[in-house]
């Protein structure tokens, strides 16, 4: 009998096979088949997102799971150019937990709701035996008003150029060396972020957006691929392009990961029109330096995410699978 | 004193070097007499290869081929067994190195183990069975120890520590192979087209360049000692290329910044005191080796777990499907696109043969990477 394993909730092949293979045959409706950040609805004038929050440890360099709790929902809405403005949470809490942490992370969560501008308007608590859950999980659900209509995964052509908003791999880093326990770098953090005030100013600013998505499980690598499948495009990207901070690298090399694959919470990818790639970029640059175009897209592998190395050489950069893994020598 | 993490990338990857070593390579490659076949013995250069597509910027003269250096590649099946077998054990807590999670035994992979309540899990070092141990004092923690010679010294050094510290609930299951017998094996085989070794980084980091000498005199083929990094494997190349138009055999060293003759002596001390060789030892599509594998001691049979769950470790040898040419891939004699079942059939998240498991499998380079890019 084939059970759960934890590689069916990675962002990766896995969990994409779990959601087409039961939760889309079972729940099919057209809205849902479109597999975007969040559920276009209303005609378009609104979207709708879920997620939960299951992060270990709950307080981490540059966040802690309210931030995430908060970021996560609003910034799958703004992928959609819509104005985050009314969440639902849920809470579940081991029974022991800290008060003072339940109250941090509660406060957190209403910093990041006014970054946004949107409110909690409903939600419910549970506690549960001590075992049931670990420590405590958050879920967040939202609505957003759609400022920009059209912007879509499924429509990304040759006409795009594909940025992303800045350096990649801090949340997975951050968390994967506090996981481990390594103490080797004081200035890696977690890159958990609203992204909606830089969506509203590229949207203020008329640039041409075709697809935005954060880049979170699954890093970098899950979106380009899901892009590629979705669109039915080949995306092709430039390695050197790809801006990667000295400590990820560092953790990458230390551990064996690939950058591309690790989770963000507050970078995302977009697809541009190559007419606006340059203004998109400056305004993306204006919040981060580290923004790049690091690629375009071509019909050359149907559905395939090509890298390219400063050295000529070309290989695919594949959707990430399995469990986050250290190798063995 | 911190480590600063630039230091492990930098200085390894300038394109402008790369793109030389590959034209002063097309040079010397001009001069060959014959096209020249090149084993990396290793998986990590497979890994290396294929990453950062280093067979691309070859000239069609010189060819990678791909050796039995994957330790989770080369464990047969009824191994495997034993892990999954014990790690359902009532009262084991599993330990092991990330890489085994998802090789597929005769049962099933230990992430399968998991998922039906098994306790498994995978850890960087070996020593943090120690706190493992420490905080489950009422389990038995069954560290299942795999590798080359580089992992073999991080063994013995956690039995070191659980001998004189005398820990009463770490148990031991050897899986320890060595590198240069399986090269003898694969000389040995008339059919072979080898002419050439890439030697492996970290194992010889430990034993250092001396185990390849007999291959450079008695069986005349070069080697050279080569570090993981795009830069490291080019140079490597260009050194094979150089001692074959000079008609000379020897073992070089490129990665001169961690490899000496000699290796790491008190690493061999420690291999030493704990193990012996096993007469016999099975490698996964190539058969028998003798000599090329560790066990624990006699003495130390209070903490080998091969000893004491002895009567419930499955023994029989359980060969792979019959379709996987992970063995004939293995010796170096055929490339992952040569199988019918390659990407097909078996896939990383449906692995066949343990070749597409490994991340330092071939096939499991070749399928991450697209062998379809030329």
């Amino acid at each position: 009998m084939p059970q759960i394993k934890l590689a069916h909730g990675n962002g990766g092949i896995e969990n994409n096979q779990l959601i087409h293979e039961l939760f889309y045959q079972a729940f099919d409706n057209e809205i849902l088949a479109k597999s975007e950040d969040a559920a276009v609805i209303e005609g378009g004038k609104l979207v709708f997102s879920t997620d939960s929050f299951t992060v270990t440890p709950l307080f981490f360099a540059g966040g802690d799971i309210g931030k995430l709790s908060i970021c996560g929902t609003c910034n799958d809405l703004a992928m959609m150019g819509a104005k985050p403005k009314y969440l639902t949470c849920s809470f579940m809490i081991e029974e022991g937990f800290d008060m003072d942490e339940l109250r941090t992370i509660v406060e957190s969560m209403a910093d990041e709701l006014a970054k946004n501008e949107a409110m909690i308007v409903s939600g419910d608590t549970k506690v549960v035996p001590k075992g049931s859950v670990d420590k405590l999980f958050i879920n967040t659900t939202g609505i957003g008003e759609v400022q920009k209509e059209g912007i879509s995964s499924n429509s990304i052509s040759t006409h795009d150029t594909i940025i992303v908003s800045r350096d990649i791999g801090c949340h997975g880093a951050t968390i994967f060396a506090a996981r481990e326990g390594m103490e080797m770098s004081s200035s890696l953090q977690s890159d958990c972020t609203s992204l909606y005030p830089i969506v509203q100013k590229l949207i203020d600013s008329n640039i041409k957006i075709t697809a935005m998505r954060d880049a979170t499980r699954g890093g970098l690598a899950a979106v380009l691929n899901e892009w590629a499948k979705q669109s039915n495009v080949c995306i092709e990207v430039t390695e050197d392009k790809i801006p990667i901070g000295d400590e990820v690298m560092g953790l990458c090399e230390l551990l064996g990961f690939e950058a591309t694959a690790l989770a963000n919470e507050g970078t995302f990818v977009l697809a541009v029109d190559k007419s606006d790639a340059i203004k998109a970029l400056e305004i993306l640059q204006s919040f981060n330096s580290n923004a790049s175009i690091i690629g375009e897209v071509s019909e050359q592998y149907l559905q395939k995410v090509v890298l390219k190395s400063a050295w000529g050489t070309s290989r695919f950069l594949d959707m990430p699978s399995g469990e986050l893994l250290p190798r063995i020598c | 004193m911190p480590l600063n993490l630039k230091d492990l990338f930098e200085g390894f990857r300038q394109p402008e070097v790369i793109k030389s070593y590959a034209r002063l390579i097309d040079e010397e490659a001009k001069r060959l007499i014959k096209p020249i076949n090149i084993m990396e013995v290793c998986g990590g250069h497979t890994h290396s290869i294929m990453k950062y597509g280093l067979h691309q910027l070859l000239p069609s003269n010189v060819r990678f081929l791909h050796g039995p250096g994957c330790p989770v590649c080369v464990m047969p099946k009824e191994r495997i067994d034993h892990a999954y077998t014990l790690a359902m054990q009532k009262g084991v807590i599993l330990v092991t190195l990330g890489d085994m999670i998802k090789v597929p035994g005769s049962k099933g992979n230990l992430q399968d183990a998991r998922a039906k309540g098994a306790d498994v899990r995978f850890v960087y070092s070996p020593m943090e069975c120690l706190k493992i141990a420490h905080d489950n004092p009422d389990k038995s923690v069954v560290f299942f120890a795999i590798g080359f010679e580089t992992t073999t010294p991080m063994t013995t050094a956690l039995i070191h520590q659980v001998v004189n510290k005398n820990i009463k609930n770490i148990l031991f299951h050897i899986n320890h192979i060595t590198v240069p017998e399986p090269m003898h094996v694969l000389l040995d085989d008339p059919t072979h087209t080898i002419d050439a070794f890439i030697g492996p980084s970290h194992v010889s980091v430990i034993s250092g360049s001396q185990i390849y000498d007999e291959f450079a005199t008695h069986y005349k083929k070069p080697v050279v000692v080569s570090g993981f990094e795009p830069i490291d494997v080019m140079q490597s190349v260009l050194m094979i290329l150089q001692q074959i138009n000079e008609g000379r055999s020897e073992v070089e060293v490129q990665y001169t910044r961690s490899v000496t003759k000699e290796g790491n002596a008190v690493a061999q001390k420690l291999i030493e005191s704990y193990f012996e060789r096993r007469e016999h030892f099975r490698w996964r599509g190539i058969g028998d080796i003798a000599n090329s594998a560790f066990r624990l001691k006699e003495k130390y049979a209070s903490i080998d777990a091969e000893v004491i769950y002895q009567a419930i470790l499955p023994t029989q040898q359980i060969n792979d499907h019959k379709l996987c040419i992970c063995g004939e891939i293995l010796k170096g004699k055929a490339n992952p696109i040569d199988c019918k079942v390659f990407a097909k059939v078996c896939t990383p998240s449906n692995p066949l043969g343990s070749c597409m498991v490994s991340s330092e499998g071939a096939c499991a380079a070749y399928y991450k990477y697209g062998n379809l890019l030329q």
